[in-house]
């Protein structure tokens, strides 16, 4: 048997193994795929063949070299964890954005003090960066404005500057998510 | 009962959604309003596609409906970084309450 299922799966390890770009492509493909089933969420075959077809050209183009790079780091269980614990973390800072905000627009003085203050932070990587910048602007009173990536430094816009220090102002924006983000993305 | 917690949901993301209209037209310059549209947009938004699964369930529609929390939650920090940062680079004025502008300040140094 030239196609036998010992052979396909040792194909598949040889490039698991040795080429990142086949590998971040295998990768790109099964994502694609899970969220095709999810949004049309129907089994037949009509449906299976246009979404194999849209995933493998989706996978071949190379879109996903930016974000499945490092693929290998994908298979371990404590960054999950992790990532459970920053959903959680994230979600509540959502709630608690939302109702500061509403606070202030229904405040009949407008309590706001406004300005564009530095953060800095340790994280390197681009994900974790774009992470970061991603959660400040969902939670309460920040949005981030620019991020300098290679001095690490992220401008953030605050609707209530509390401190205009930089160790105190990255202690207060970014303390709640950066050590989390460092160890799901870092 | 679920028609009733996908109600509840659903109403309490268009309150949300009010909210963040109001504070577009309350909050003085683009950065403080983009800050009220963000933030309560996307949760009044994810709040009503989350009633909206909750009313299908485990369905196309509702699974969609799941899908979309995810893309927007994704999207939506993006967008805002992108337009204020376009909007302080066009050279937007931040308005005149403004107490410190550290942005400015490195870029003028920086050039």
């Amino acid at each position: 048997m030239f196609f036998s299922g010992g052979r396909v799966l040792s194909l598949i390890s040889t490039y698991w193994g040795f080429d990142p770009g086949m590998r971040s492509r295998i990768l790109t493909f099964i994502i694609v795929m899970v969220f095709w089933f999810l949004i049309t969420f129907s089994i037949d075959l009509q449906h299976a063949i246009v979404g194999l077809l849209l995933a493998f050209i989706v996978a071949m183009s190379g879109v996903g070299d930016m974000f499945a790079g490092k693929a290998g780091k994908w298979l371990s269980a404590r960054r999950y964890w992790f990532f459970v614990l920053y959903v959680l973390i994230f979600l509540k800072e959502v709630a608690k954005a939302n109702i500061d905000v509403a606070y202030r627009v229904l405040h009949p003085e407008l309590p706001i003090r406004p300005g564009i203050v530095k953060v800095k932070t340790d994280i390197k990587s681009e994900t974790g960066l774009t992470f970061l910048a991603n959660s400040i602007t969902l939670t309460p009173g920040t949005l981030s404005v620019d991020v300098d990536a290679e001095n690490g430094i992220i401008y953030v816009h605050w609707i209530y500057v509390k401190d205009r220090n930089i160790e105190e102002a990255s202690r207060l924006i970014a303390g709640r998510f950066e050590k989390v983000i460092k160890e799901v993305f870092g | 009962m679920i028609e009733v917690i996908a109600h509840i949901f659903i109403i309490a993301g268009i309150i949300f959604d009010l909210l963040g209209c109001i504070g577009m037209v309350r909050l003085p310059d683009v950065y403080n309003r983009l800050q009220a549209s963000t933030k309560c947009v996307t949760l009044g938004t994810c709040s009503i596609l989350f009633g909206v699964f909750v009313r299908y369930g485990f369905s196309a529609m509702g699974m969609s409906a799941l899908v979309c929390i995810v893309f927007l939650l994704l999207t939506a920090p993006v967008a805002a970084h992108a337009l204020v940062r376009a909007a302080h680079r066009s050279g937007f004025e931040l308005d005149e309450i403004t107490v410190c502008d550290d942005y400015k300040d490195d870029s003028d140094l920086r050039t």
